[in-house]
C-alpha cells in the first residue's frame, strides 16, 4: 500500500537519505529504525511531503505522493504523528481533536470523539483544558488521537515513546496492538528495541540515511551484529 | 459631569472604527504572520468606496447597505492583493512580504486618486441618526451612540467566529503551527485567503462606518497607520479582547487628551504604548512569542565573507566614478549623488541593525532625523559651528539610541519593532509639537556648511568620504569580533550567551553604533539641504529605510547600500509622472516577487547556481 523507492533527501546540502527503498503492505505494523541522525524522521517527513525528496517516487495506494502539499498527502488517508507532538497548545483538547477530524472513508474504521475518548480515558476527563496543561505523555497521546480523527489508512508514528515514562509506553503499545486489530497498518519509527518488539511484525534498519536490514523482527534477533552495529541497545 | 459624560462617549464611539480596522489587522498578523502595512490602504479604500454607494443607495436601508458592501468588496480587494502580490512571496525570508504590503500601499494610493481625485470628500450623514440627544445638557450626536451600541456586536460576532466554529477553530490552529495544520489534511492556502477577505473586510467596514464623521481623503492609510499597530500592540498580538480595550483607551484618551492637553495629542497614544509595553511586554492580553514555535522555514544564514579581490576592484571603479562625477559638471547630478550617498549610509547603517543583528526596528529615522535636529538645534540656538554641530550629531543620535535601545531590547520581534516606532513618533511628535524650540512644521532653516565646504563640490567630496567611509566603517565592525557576537547573538541567542556573550549588551550597544552613524547620515543631509523639517524623523522615512534594506537583501552586507541607491535613482526618475507612485509600487511588487533573497541575495543566488552545478553533482554522486 506504501511504495518508496530510491528516495534521495536532502536537508539544505546535507544529504540524508540516500536511495531509500521499502514498502508497506496493509494491515502490516512496520518499525523503523536506528540512531539519532540515522535519518528515521526525515523518511517520515519524506512520505508526508514536509521534506521533498529530490530525487525517487513514493506511491501510496497508486498515487504518486512526491511533488503533493503536504494537506493532500494527508487528505489521501496518511496520518502524521510527529515527533515533538505538535499538539495546538492554546486550544483546547476538543478542539484539538476538532482539527484533525475528516470526514468518514469507505472501507476505513471511523474515528469519533467517543471511541477515541474510550481509548485514550485520560483526554476525556481533561477535554476542556488547553493543550498546554497536558504532561509529555498526555500530549502523545493527543496527538495520536487528533491524527486518528482523520480516519487514516496508514499511520505514521514518529518516535511515540520518546521522553514517556514507561507506564505510559506500555499503554502506547495496547494502542498501537488495538490500531493494528483494526486493520490499519503503521509505520512506527522507533529507537526503542524493546517497544518496537511488541507491536511490530517487520523492522527496517537504516544507519546514515541507507537501508541496512529489512526483514521479520525474528530474523532481526537472529543477527545480533546488525542490532550491534546500527542499534544503540 | 454632563461633558465628562459626553467626551467618554466620543472616545467610545472613535473607538468602533479603529477596533473594526485593528481587529482586521490583529487576525492578519496572527494567521499569516504578515506584517500588512497596507491595512491602511483597505481602510481608505472602504471609506471612497462607501461614499460612492451612498451617493447611488438612497435612505437608510441604502447607507447601511453601502456599509456592508463596501466591507464585502474591500474583502474582494483584500483577496486579490493575497493572491497576486503575497501567495508568491510566502516562502520568503521572514518579514519580507511587508515590502509588498507597502508596494500595495503606493498602487492603491495612485489610484484611488484617479478613481476619486485629490479632493476630500465629505460623507453623508447616516439618514435617521442625523440629530443630538442631550445628556445633562451636553449634545451627543445619534450616529455615535449607534457607532458604541454596534461594536459590541461585532466582538461578539469574531468571538463567536473564531472560538466556536470549524473554521475559527482551524484559524486558530493555524496561528500556533501552519506546517502541523497541513499535515492534518487541512488547506492552509484557503484559510490565509480566508482570513485576508475578513481582515481586510474589516477594515473596508471601518472606513465605510466612519464616513458621516470623518469623511474620505488621500492621506487616510497612513493617518490610520500607526493608529491601529499602537491598537494591535497594546492590546497584545492576536487578541481581539485586548484589541478592543486598547482602542477604547487610547480614542477615549484622545478625546480628554484634546480637551485638556491640546499640545499631548500627536504624543499621547505612543506614550500609553510604550507605558504598556514597559510593564506589560506583550501587550494587555497578548501571550510571549516564542521564535520559532510557528513553523518558519528558515533557512540557515550564509556565513558572511570578507570581500573577494574581484569585489574590491568594482567597489574601486565604483568609487573612482563618483570621484570623477564633478567632470560632469551638473549641478543637478552632484546634488543627486549626495542624496544618494546620505540614503545609502542611512540604509548601510539600518541594514547592520536588521541584517547583521536581526533586530528589526520601524523607527530608524529617529536617529536620521534626531542628529540632522541635534546640528541644526546648535546652529540654530547656541550658533555652534558647523564643525561642532556635526560631530554632535552623531552623539546626540547615539545618546537617542542608547536611551530607546535599553527601553526596547527588553522585548523581541515584532514588539521590539512596534515599541521602537512608538518611541520614534515620540521624538517626530515632540519635535512636531515643540514649535519655539524647533520650529515645529516650519521645520529649522539656514543651516549651511562652513564656508570651506560651501561649494556643492567640496561638499560632495566631503560627503563622498564621510559617507563611504560610514560605510566602510559599518563593514568593517561587521567582521570584527564584535560583528561576530553580533550575529551570533541574532542566530542563537541562548548558545550565544552560554558561550559566554553578554547577547543582551552587545545587541545594545549595536543599536547605539547604528544609530550614532545614522546621526551622521543625518549630519551631512542637513548641511547639504541647508534645512529640515519633522517629515525627516516620520514614519515614512524609516519605512523607506526597511524597504531598501528588504529590496536590496537583508542577508547580504551589501544589501541596505545596493537598493537605497537603485531606489534612490529609480525614484528620481519616476517622479517626474503624474501616477509615479503607481508605478513605484508596482515595481516594488515586482521586484519582490521575482526576486525574494532581495536584489543582491537573488544576484548572487543566481550566479551560485550557475557556478556550482558541478559541485552539487559530485556530492550526489559520492554518496
Amino acid at each position: 500500500m506504501l511504495e518508496i523507492t530510491d528516495i534521495n533527501s536532502f536537508y539544505g546540502k546535507a544529504h540524508i537519505l540516500r536511495d531509500l527503498s521499502f514498502s508497506i503492505k496493509p494491515g502490516e505494523v512496520v518499525s523503523l529504525l536506528g540512531r539519532n541522525g540515522a535519518g528515521k524522521t526525515t523518511t517520515v517527513k519524506s512520505i508526508m511531503q514536509l521534506v521533498k525528496p529530490q530525487t525517487g517516487q513514493i506511491f501510496f495506494d497508486g498515487v504518486e505522493l512526491t511533488q503533493l502539499p503536504t494537506h493532500k498527502v494527508a487528505k489521501l488517508g496518511v496520518g502524521y504523528v510527529p515527533e515533538e507532538r505538535r499538539i495546538f497548545t492554546d486550544l483546547t483538547i476538543s478542539e484539538n481533536l476538532e482539527v484533525g477530524r475528516q470526514p468518514p472513508r469507505e472501507g476505513v474504521f471511523e474515528w469519533t470523539t467517543d471511541i477515541l475518548f474510550d481509548l485514550f480515558p485520560n483526554l476525556l476527563e481533561r477535554k476542556n483544558n488547553r493543550g498546554k496543561a497536558l504532561s509529555g505523555g498526555e500530549q502523545q497521546m493527543l496527538s495520536i488521537a487528533r491524527t486518528l480523527m482523520g480516519n487514516p489508512r496508514l499511520l505514521l508514528l514518529d518516535e511515540p515513546s520518546e521522553g514517556i515514562a514507561p507506564v505510559i509506553v506500555e499503554q502506547m503499545a495496547q494502542t498501537i496492538l488495538r490500531l493494528k486489530d483494526e486493520g490499519l497498518p503503521v509505520l512506527l519509527s522507533e529507537q526503542n528495541l524493546h517497544f518496537a518488539r511488541l507491536v511490530s511484525d517487520r523492522a527496517i534498519v537504516i544507519e546514515g540515511g541507507l537501508k541496512k536490514f529489512d526483514g521479520a523482527f525474528s530474523e532481526l534477533e537472529a543477527q545480533p551484529e546488525i542490532r550491534d552495529a546500527y542499534l544503540s541497545v | 459631569m454632563g461633558l465628562f459624560v459626553a467626551q467618554l462617549l466620543t472616545g467610545l464611539a472613535n473607538a468602533a472604527t479603529l477596533f473594526l480596522v485593528a481587529s482586521g489587522l490583529s487576525l492578519i498578523f496572527g494567521v499569516t504572520r504578515i506584517v500588512n502595512f497596507s491595512h491602511g490602504s483597505f481602510y481608505m479604500l472602504g471609506a471612497f468606496v462607501g461614499y460612492s454607494l451612498m451617493q447611488v443607495l438612497p435612505g437608510a436601508i441604502g447607507f447601511w447597505s453601502s456599509v456592508i458592501l463596501s466591507g464585502l468588496i474591500v474583502g474582494v480587494i483584500g483577496v486579490i492583493v493575497e493572491v497576486l502580490v503575497l501567495r508568491p512571496v510566502y516562502k520568503a525570508p521572514e518579514l519580507f512580504q511587508l515590502v509588498a504590503t507597502f508596494g500595495v500601499i503606493l498602487v492603491i494610493q495612485d489610484l484611488a486618486l484617479m478613481i476619486w481625485g485629490a479632493e476630500d470628500v465629505l460623507g453623508p450623514r447616516a439618514p435617521g441618526l442625523k440629530g443630538i440627544v442631550r445628556f445633562m445638557g451636553e449634545p451627543i450626536p445619534k450616529y455615535d451612540l449607534a457607532l458604541i451600541a454596534i461594536t459590541p456586536f461585532v466582538l461578539f460576532g469574531l468571538w463567536y467566529l473564531l472560538t466556536k466554529t470549524r473554521v475559527g477553530v482551524l484559524v486558530r490552529a493555524a496561528t500556533q503551527d501552519r506546517e502541523m495544520v497541513a499535515a492534518l489534511g487541512v488547506n492552509q492556502s484557503w484559510l490565509f485567503t480566508g482570513v485576508f477577505f475578513l481582515g481586510a473586510a474589516l477594515a473596508g467596514l471601518g472606513g465605510a462606518i466612519q464616513l458621516p464623521k470623518g469623511g474620505a481623503d488621500l492621506l487616510m492609510d497612513f493617518n490610520i497607520l500607526a493608529a491601529i499597530f499602537v491598537v494591535v500592540v497594546i492590546g497584545g498580538m492576536g487578541s481581539l479582547p485586548g484589541a478592543y480595550i486598547a482602542a477604547v483607551l487610547i480614542s477615549v484618551l484622545n478625546v480628554f487628551g484634546v480637551a485638556y492637553i491640546p499640545q499631548s495629542t500627536l504624543v499621547l497614544m505612543f506614550v500609553v504604548m510604550a507605558v504598556v509595553l514597559t510593564i506589560r511586554p506583550y501587550g494587555l492580553l497578548g501571550r510571549e512569542e516564542v521564535a520559532g514555535e510557528h513553523g518558519q522555514v528558515g533557512e540557515p544564514e550564509k556565513p558572511i565573507k570578507p570581500a573577494s579581490g574581484r569585489a574590491r576592484i568594482v567597489v574601486g571603479l565604483l568609487l573612482l566614478g563618483l570621484v570623477c562625477l564633478p567632470l560632469l559638471d551638473s549641478h543637478f547630478v552632484l546634488i543627486l549623488a549626495t542624496d544618494i550617498i546620505i540614503f545609502c549610509l542611512f540604509a548601510a547603517s539600518l541594514h547592520f541593525l536588521l541584517g547583521l543583528g536581526g533586530l528589526v526596528s520601524f523607527g530608524h529615522a529617529a536617529y536620521f532625523g534626531g542628529g540632522a535636529y541635534v546640528a541644526a538645534l546648535l546652529v540654530t540656538h547656541a550658533n555652534a559651528p558647523m564643525e561642532l554641530a556635526f560631530l554632535m550629531a552623531p552623539i546626540g543620535a547615539g545618546f537617542a539610541a542608547v536611551i530607546i535601545g535599553w527601553l526596547c531590547l527588553r522585548l523581541t520581534g515584532v514588539y521590539f519593532a512596534m515599541l521602537t516606532l512608538a518611541l520614534a513618533q515620540l521624538l517626530w511628535s515632540l519635535v512636531f509639537q515643540w514649535d519655539e524650540f524647533t520650529g515645529g512644521d516650519d521645520g529649522l532653516v539656514d543651516i549651511w556648511p562652513s564656508a570651506w565646504l560651501s561649494e556643492a563640490t567640496t561638499y560632495f567630496f566631503f560627503t563622498v568620504i564621510i559617507g563611504v567611509g560610514g560605510i566602510l566603517l559599518l563593514r568593517h565592525v561587521a567582521h570584527s569580533p564584535f560583528g561576530y557576537a553580533l550575529r551570533a547573538s541574532r542566530d542563537s541567542n541562548r548558545q550565544a550567551e552560554a558561550t559566554g556573550i553578554d547577547t543582551k549588551k552587545i545587541q545594545w550597544m549595536a543599536f547605539t553604533f547604528a544609530g550614532a552613524m545614522a546621526g551622521v547620515s543625518g549630519a551631512l543631509f542637513v548641511f547639504s539641504k541647508g534645512s529640515v523639517f519633522p517629515n525627516e524623523l516620520e514614519i515614512a522615512k524609516s519605512f523607506d529605510g526597511i524597504i531598501v534594506v528588504f529590496l536590496g537583501g537583508v542577508k547580504t552586507l551589501s544589501g541596505g547600500v545596493v537598493g537605497a541607491a537603485s531606489l534612490e535613482l529609480v525614484k528620481d526618475y519616476l517622479t517626474r509622472f503624474e501616477y509615479w507612485r503607481l508605478a513605484l509600487g508596482l515595481l516594488i511588487i515586482f521586484v519582490v516577487i521575482v526576486a525574494p533573497h532581495g536584489i543582491v541575495g537573488s544576484i548572487r543566488r543566481g550566479y551560485e547556481r550557475l557556478f556550482s552545478r558541478s559541485t552539487t553533482r559530485v556530492d550526489g554522486e559520492s554518496s
